[in-house]
């Protein structure tokens, strides 16, 4: 008796494993494929998809489908500048929005449920519905850099930065996070006399971390994977992130292991660093769903 | 509630206060508010980027545009007589009625969107902009589609991750993995597995059902083209609600199933009772987060159809785009954006009504 329902939990382990890795199998084919071709010509990447070779590092694997996507597009370039752009944004707007989340969840200003209320708000409206307006205003924004007063963002890194510094999600994370804190830490340190923006600096940021570290790896998702603002507000090279690279593929005969070998490039930074704070992003993804 | 208003009494500072959060008001305010209100000021013009005539006010006309639409009935015209018994009847041309007809004004300038028989007649639907209603139904079509889908893949994920089994994390590290990727890279990989000749999905296809499965090209065929792009948006994003689910999954307490399981229960039943009614919270916010991102569909339009084949895979933002940024028709791309912020406020207030909880 005891024997059956020992082997019905071992059988039960069994499909469950199984299922799990069926499953797994369809998360990693695609990408295990992505890999492979990047390394392959074209006519054996083609052929090969046709057969279980697309997943096997088989046939005649070389490194010219990088050597080719580094001559189309600058990829060193668009590299830096995505990084640039991405980590600029990061920076900022934990700065920025953390300020916010301390003011709206410890102080007591006037119109502050209201502001609180707006900023929540905001978090249904999708970007592609203001997408257009902005757009036009940004094109008209001034701007005074060395080389004097300007009119006008396009094709800058600022137009890429500044429009994201500041969110709903970010301050209504930090909101959310700060109300959980002990407030008697704050009473302590005004009692000594701190300023808030000591209090902010010395009190509440060291044990933010958690925060900072869910609000900065959702920025860096968003920002890093960002494809239709970029797309519109640079159309000079100079100034173009990774993913809008990608359209330098597509004229008339794409070239697929290209293509394969720039998606690689595109896609393994964002990868790596997920494998190695995979902890991180997992909590961070789970504490937007802990509603407050 | 009483303890936080209590407290935060004591930290009353107005200047204080407007100062540290003055930057993030001050850019949500410019970077988001107004270019809102910009849409909904624009959709009422008939502003263009460059247009040698100066902007006006235009009242609803690009709404009347958009969303005009018109029924109509026609007869067949008598059959000729030597037409053979059983071919198609014909029917008048229909821009009899809807090029300057003075008795259907309201019609003028609509076109067919698709037509139905009615006994020996025929009722046409008509609509002034039916490439705007493609894409109102693709997406409508898209985001009904995806939202249970998704967020139901998502949960039977949550539930097998969320087993007490030895090496589980590897799996959650692998399904959550395309989450980071982004959905440009996906859809250009998933453009080359729907491929219709040398596409993985055929060649899996085919292997699995040893060789009877006739490669079919996903992205090329309309009645496929919007059921390839949904399953690789899925396959790209299921991760990011699984993970939601499962936090929800981990605050439902541990003793609720002790007692479930002293009762008795079945897997199914400790399902229905413990666990659903758990998660109620986490259901409605994965539900209106999965519809809003749904609703913004375009990188994978834009990299994968274009809106093809045959517009069958037009959607509203890749009209947006193509409207507002290529054609340079600003009122008319603010028009779909505003149509479409409407569609999505009313759909997430239903959501959340109709899933509001009982007692």
């Amino acid at each position: 008796m005891a024997g059956s329902v020992f082997i019905a939990r071992r059988a039960g382990t069994a499909w469950s494993y199984a299922l799990l890795i069926l499953v797994a199998l369809i998360f990693l084919i695609p990408i295990v494929f992505m890999v492979m071709s990047s390394f392959k010509p074209d006519q054996q990447l083609l052929s090969d998809s046709g057969s279980i070779r697309a997943f096997l590092p088989v046939g005649d694997l070389s490194l010219q489908n990088y050597v080719g996507a580094f001559e189309r597009v600058p990829v060193a370039l668009f590299v830096f500048n995505s990084v640039f752009v991405t980590a600029v944004t990061v920076v900022l707007s934990l700065l920025v929005c953390s300020l916010a989340g301390f003011s709206l969840a410890f102080l007591n200003w006037f119109g502050r449920d209201t502001v609180l209320a707006v900023i929540i708000a905001t978090l249904i409206v999708p970007f592609e519905t203001i997408a257009i307006p902005l757009l036009l205003m940004v094109a008209k924004l001034p701007w005074i850099s060395t080389h004097g007063f300007e009119v006008g963002w396009l094709n800058t890194y600022h137009v890429q930065i500044i429009p994201w510094v500041a969110d709903g999600l970010t301050v209504f994370l930090f909101v959310q996070y700060f109300r959980d804190l002990p407030r008697d830490l704050l009473e302590a340190a005004r009692i000594d006399g701190a300023s808030w923006w000591q209090v902010y600096r010395m009190v509440i940021m060291p044990l933010s971390g958690p925060v900072l570290a869910t609000a900065a790896i959702l920025k860096c998702l968003a920002m890093y994977n960002q494809y239709l603002w970029p797309l519109m507000v640079t159309q000079a090279e100079a100034y173009r992130p990774l993913m809008v690279g990608l359209q330098y593929f597509f004229q008339l005969n794409i070239a697929w292991g290209q293509v394969m070998a720039y998606l690689c490039i595109v896609s393994v930074p964002i990868i790596v660093l997920y494998l190695v704070l995979q902890r991180a992003f997992i909590t961070s993804i789970a504490s937007t769903g802990i509603k407050g | 509630m009483n303890d936080l208003k209590r407290h935060s009494a004591q930290f009353r500072a107005n200047g204080a206060g407007w100062l540290m959060a003055s930057p993030a008001i001050l850019l949500i305010l410019i970077f988001l508010i107004v270019p809102f209100v910009l849409a909904f000021g624009l959709s009422f013009t008939n502003q263009r980027l460059l247009s040698p005539n100066p902007t006006e006010f235009v009242g609803m006309r690009n709404f009347e545009q958009l969303l005009g639409m018109g029924v109509l009935k026609l007869e067949p015209l008598p059959a000729p007589d030597e037409q053979v018994e059983g071919s198609d009847p014909e029917y008048p041309p229909l821009r009899n009625f809807t090029r300057n007809n003075p008795d259907y004004p309201h019609l003028n300038g609509m076109r067919e969107w698709f037509s139905i028989p009615w006994g020996q007649d025929r009722v046409f639907v008509l609509a002034q902009d039916v490439l705007f209603i493609k894409a109102l139904v693709n997406t409508v079509l898209f985001v009904a589609i995806v939202a249970p889908l998704q967020g139901g893949l998502a949960l039977l994920l949550a539930l097998m991750i969320n087993q007490k089994l030895p090496g589980i994390n590897i799996f959650r590290t692998i399904y959550f993995l395309p989450v980071v990727i982004s959905i440009v890279v996906v859809s250009l990989l998933f453009r080359f597995i729907y491929d219709g000749n040398n596409g993985l999905l055929n060649t899996l296809l085919g292997y699995a059902s040893f060789g009877a499965f006739k490669p079919v090209d996903w992205l090329g065929r309309t009645d496929t083209a919007l059921a390839a792009i949904i399953g690789a948006s899925i396959w790209q994003a299921v991760g990011f609600h699984m993970v939601i689910w499962l936090s929800g999954l981990q605050t439902i307490p541990v003793s609720l199933y002790e007692a479930a399981d002293i009762d008795g229960a079945t897997h199914l039943q400790k399902f229905r009772y413990v666990t659903w009614p758990g998660l109620r919270n986490t259901a409605v916010l994965i539900l209106i987060v999965i519809t809003i991102q749904a609703f913004s569909v375009f990188a994978q339009i834009n990299l994968m159809t274009r809106g093809g084949p045959l517009d069958s895979t037009q959607t509203l933002v890749f009209q947006v785009v193509a409207r507002g940024y290529e054609k340079q028709d600003i009122a008319g791309g603010s028009a779909i954006s505003v149509l479409m912020f409407v569609f999505v406020l009313c759909i997430s207030l239903a959501q959340r009504y109709l899933t509001r909880s009982k007692d």
